[in-house]
């Protein structure tokens, strides 16, 4: 690790892609993530990393040259916000059918339809529950700082190639838009990467059978048993691949469960509750999908409420639900339209709550 | 009787969609009157003694089951 | 016996046996396209992205990476291929309701940016896989199972003229429109889809063939009848011609 740097948020996660060795990027502009697309068409055509930025003409077309890329087997990215997410969403179907790689971060904003340019968290169900068509998942993170952000950006890639599977970075425009000093990753060494040459599309020199990649198959039973492969492959992720944080939770009568920048917010809100003498912890997944719902779950045994908090009506609150089983009362306080709720306010719907 | 030109049909690959019969300036091939296994009346040499081996059969073929062979010199 | 193969089935065909209906042009030009990926020696180097249409299949049909995009973004998928590997050579396999309806952005972008590609453009006036719905090709008057009244220009406007329109874009290297119903024709096509690749190789940029094709199934008429209805119908409202040519005449 490096010295720390002050960086924005998208910038951040930029530079993140490139040290773990994306040289690939398409994306569409869209606020608040443009600095991010924008630092790409910077950085790309630079002399030591010598790799490829286009604007595309839309996110249709961005997801389908991420889909193109993504069959090479090269680390590929591209970036977007709420709605060039929901364009994305059927080439996000296709990618994760032909299970190709591919590392995607979606700013998100308020919503629903133009909503507006504010911080959202309001893309939750989109992200984790499969925006497009048929069944399968995303491995999804939710950073609360841009350390964290540079960190789970990196190691996406990884993520992506051993699974053959695409990885979302869901940040609100909180995280996008914050300057914070970051310690960045030495650069990857592209020989550490997973070798794709058996699958991948580069040519078969008439060497070898051609490589077809693709999420067709007009054999119900054969497409039965690439369904049972992706399955196989999600439960792998959710076994090994589930990571959490914990703040103060050993004896706290309360758990806020928040993620992401809420995650830091609610954090505050813990210290604040703990001052007043009421035992208060926090549980903040970070990975999204797959949900910790296990250690949350423990939680249930020992604590008497949740308390879920989120920049949308309450979506991932849905999943502390699943975790918590109705073993004890889940509560919910939400802020919408791009509203980022303050500590004082979480502090007061607590207190009323408890 | 050894000709100049030869034509081969593929006739399990066949179709019978007529388009090299039609093609063919010597109506040299023609519909044979049994089916192939998919069920169609595949197309036949008829009159070997004709063909010019122009390849108007084969480029015209959408099921690339012809083939046209000329005598070696 | 001494004889010796004068034509055969190209290498760069899988040989699997095709999924087109008997007659359906779709066969004659897969083999071309093979045909000239043979002749320029490609095969090894060569990658395709199929569509969404009858040809959803075709990228299992070459001897050569291959692919199959989400109806109409080939040209898309094609220039990630590309970009990530500019050294080969990427084609993209279409239908009418692919490339000139719901993927119109990316096949006027990737001709525009010049990108390195070239595509394979099969005009047969009708949505073929789907069951004989109108194309945005659909002759004016034309019956088809979405305008069974006949083809509009009031409701549905007229036929879209894609090498008209994507001759005015100036990254295209080469482009032509062509057709397959006679073996004439066929010589023609191939030559056309030759410089179609030779475009991408020489990096002069992008090139496509409009190719006027039967759907006999569709059309509700036989193969040999197709033909007859292809000359009088397509060709009055789709000219032939070289629409760009960058390429040159071969020595
Ligand atoms: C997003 C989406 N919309 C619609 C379809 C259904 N669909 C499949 S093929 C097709 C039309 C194909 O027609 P064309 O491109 O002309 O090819 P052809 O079958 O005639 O060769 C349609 C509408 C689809 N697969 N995906
Ligand atoms: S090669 Fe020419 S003459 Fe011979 S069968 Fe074929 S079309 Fe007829
Ligand atoms: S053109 Fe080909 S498929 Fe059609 S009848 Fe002749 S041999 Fe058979
Ligand atoms: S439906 Fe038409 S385009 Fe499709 S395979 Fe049959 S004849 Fe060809």
């Amino acid at each position: 690790m490096a010295e720390k740097v002050m960086a924005k948020g998208t910038e951040a996660i930029a530079e993140a892609a490139v040290r773990a060795g994306c040289r690939l990027y398409f994306g569409y502009p869209i606020t608040p993530q443009s600095e991010l697309t924008e630092y790409m068409a910077r950085r790309m055509p630079e002399k030591d990393i010598n790799g490829v930025f286009l604007q595309a003409e839309s996110e249709v077309a961005a997801v389908n040259m991420i889909y193109g890329a993504g069959c090479t087997g090269h680390r590929v990215m591209t970036s977007t916000s709420s709605p060039g997410f929901s364009l994305m969403q059927e080439g996000m179907s296709y990618i994760a059918g032909a299970e190709l790689p591919s590392v995607f971060v979606n700013v998100v904003r308020g919503g629903p339809g133009l909503g507006d340019i504010q911080p959202g968290q309001c893309d939750y169900f989109q992200a984790t529950k499969g925006g497009g068509h048929g069944d399968y998942r995303l491995v999804v993170y939710g950073p609360e700082s841009l350390q964290e952000a540079v960190e789970l950006t990196f190691k996406s890639f990884d993520i992506a190639d051993k699974y053959r599977t695409p990885v979302l970075i869901l940040a609100d425009g909180l995280l996008g838009q914050m300057m914070e000093p970051v310690e960045f990753p030495e650069f990857n060494d592209p020989k550490s990467f997973a070798d794709h040459s058996g699958w991948a599309m580069r040519g078969t020199d008439m060497k070898r059978k051609p490589n077809l990649v693709s999420s067709f198959n007009i054999d119900p039973n054969g497409l039965e048993e690439m369904n049972h492969r992706y399955q196989e492959k999600y439960r792998k992720i959710v076994e090994n691949e589930q990571m959490f944080e914990e703040y103060m939770t050993e004896d706290a009568d309360y758990i806020i469960v928040a993620y992401g920048t809420m995650g830091r917010i609610a954090k505050s809100v813990a210290k604040e509750a703990r001052e007043k003498g009421i035992k208060t912890g926090v549980f903040r997944p970070i990975t999204l999908w797959p949900f910790p719902y296990e250690p949350l779950a423990k939680l249930a045994d020992k604590s008497k409420m949740f308390f879920a908090v989120e920049m949308s009506a309450g979506q991932m609150v849905e999943d502390v639900r699943l975790a918590v089983n109705g073993k004890k009362p889940v509560e919910f306080y939400g802020r919408t339209g791009g509203i980022v709720p303050t500590p004082n306010e979480i502090l007061s719907k607590f207190m009323e709550l408890i | 009787m050894e000709y100049k030109n030869l034509v081969e049909i593929n006739q399990e690959r066949c179709k019978g969609c007529g388009l090299c019969i039609n093609a063919c300036p010597k109506k040299v091939l023609g519909f044979s009157e049994g089916y192939n296994a998919k069920g169609y009346h595949p197309s036949e040499v008829q009159r070997p003694e004709d063909c010019i081996g122009c390849g108007f059969c084969y480029r015209m073929c959408p099921d690339v089951c012809i083939t046209v062979k000329t005598l070696a010199k | 016996m001494p004889y010796i193969d004068k034509m055969k089935g190209p290498h760069a065909l899988s040989g699997k046996e095709f999924t087109y209906c008997p007659g359906c042009h779709h066969g004659i030009i897969h083999r071309l396209v093979a045909e000239v990926i043979d002749e320029l020696g490609i095969e090894g180097q060569t990658m395709m992205v199929a569509p969404v249409g009858c040809s959803v299949f075709a990228y299992e049909f070459f001897n050569v990476d291959g692919t199959v995009a989400a109806h109409g973004r080939a040209p898309a998928v094609a220039t990630g291929i590309k970009r990530a590997m500019p050294d080969k050579v990427v084609f993209t396999y279409q239908g009418d309701g692919d490339l000139a309806a719901i993927g119109t952005a990316e096949i006027i972008h990737a001709a525009n940016r010049g990108e390195k590609l070239t595509s394979i453009f099969v005009n047969n006036a009708i949505y073929g896989m789907t069951g004989g719905q109108m194309a945005p090709t659909t002759l004016v008057g034309m019956k088809t199972t979405t305008s069974p009244y006949g083809r509009k220009i009031e409701n549905e406007g007229q036929p879209i003229h894609v090498a008209e329109v994507i001759k005015e874009l100036r990254g295209v290297a080469y482009l032509e429109r062509t057709k397959v119903d006679t073996p004439q024709d066929v010589i023609k096509t191939k030559a056309a889809i030759k410089k179609a690749f030779m475009a991408q190789i020489n990096g002069l940029g992008f090139g496509m063939v409009e190719i006027l094709s039967t759907c006999p199934t569709n059309w509700g008429l036989s193969p040999v009848e197709s033909l007859k209805w292809l000359e009088e119908n397509m060709v009055p409202e789709f000219p032939l011609g070289v629409f760009v040519d960058k390429v040159g005449d071969a020595k």
